[in-house]
């Protein structure tokens, strides 16, 4: 008997979703019932398009009942993703941002440049290479303390790169700010 | 156990199945016997039937790419069961808004020490003398 509960969907009786788009009676402990509320059906409509209920059902009886929400709209933000673009989904997704990242990267490295080179011209008895601490290129990538060496500053971030199996490779260069 | 009707062995999507692979079999092109693991994981997450409308929606050269993007996706929920490849995104998301105000901030930089470089320059090349400005040295593109 449905109740007016959470777990039934988000009015007093309505079928959930899930249960709608399934043509079933949806029961108080209805597992679908809290994350897909009738007034969104496309959002169950993408993800069962993609991942099917008996698979969606699994996924969130693996993970704790708090994180079931953030679990289904991950779900749904993937399918809907792969609805969008077939072949690549969230691939392509990764892919642009990743560009995005190394592009962002080579301007800050043309920035620094600029701002060894002006930095050092306030300072003309200091070579290139030993800035010495001078306050303008503490934010600089390689910052040497007067020796001569350059070393990476760890404080600047570097973006993290990812492998073809999803696996967090590293920075590109420089320290690691973790 | 084995084979289809060429006589080669089963794909691993007909391996896991349990069936004949037929020649046309959607998935051998794209799900080696050599590697169960990249079928594994796509059918933990996706199921058999699932992958296989998505390849038949696809034209037959992507497949490839589509099937490698499964696998990845696949594999990054079965590590993440919470947030999948969308955590990824969102970190990269994070790191993208951190570099440019990174970035942002540096530009703003450069751009202080070139306007003090600048005026520097414009104050060696002239003195007031009386009320008049005299050149002190003849700079090419210094624009008054």
């Amino acid at each position: 008997m449905a109740s007016s509960s959470s777990s039934s969907g988000g009015y007093s009786g309505s079928p959930c979703a899930a249960c709608k788009f399934l043509r079933r009676k949806c029961l108080p402990d209805c597992i679908f019932g809290p994350y897909f509320p009738p007034e969104e059906p496309q959002k169950f409509a993408n993800v069962h398009k993609i991942f099917g209920a008996s698979n969606v059902s699994k996924l969130l009886n693996e993970v704790l009942p708090h994180q079931r929400e953030d679990t289904v709209n991950s779900l749904a933000y993937e399918a809907e993703t792969r609805i969008k673009d077939p072949v690549y989904g969230c691939v392509g997704a990764i892919s642009v941002l990743q560009r995005q990242i190394m592009r962002l990267q080579k301007e800050l490295d043309v920035t620094n440049a600029d701002l060894v080179r002006y930095a050092c011209r306030e300072m003309p008895g200091i070579p290139m290479s030993g800035a010495g601490g001078h306050p303008s290129l503490m934010n600089a990538p390689y910052y040497g303390k007067g020796s001569g060496d350059l070393r990476p500053n760890p404080d600047i971030y570097y973006p993290r790169r990812y492998d073809r199996d999803g696996n967090y490779t590293g920075e590109q260069d420089g320290g690691d700010e973790e | 156990m084995s084979s289809s009707a060429t006589g080669t062995s089963r794909c691993a999507a007909c391996r896991n199945q349990r069936r004949r692979c037929p020649t046309d079999c959607i998935f051998s092109p794209h799900f080696p016997s050599t590697d169960p693991e990249r079928f594994d994981a796509v059918h933990r997450i996706y199921g058999a039937s699932k992958v296989a409308k998505m390849l038949e929606e696809i034209p037959p050269e992507m497949r490839g790419p589509a099937a490698n993007a499964l696998h990845f996706e696949a594999k990054c929920r079965i590590r993440d069961p919470v947030y999948g490849c969308v955590g990824i995104i969102s970190t990269l998301n994070e790191e993208i808004r951190d570099t440019g105000t990174e970035l942002a901030k540096l530009r703003a930089r450069v751009a202080f020490l070139a306007s003090g470089a600048q005026e520097r320059q414009l104050g060696q090349d002239y003195t007031i003398v009386d009320d008049h400005w005299t050149e002190q040295q003849q700079i090419g593109n210094v624009v008054l």
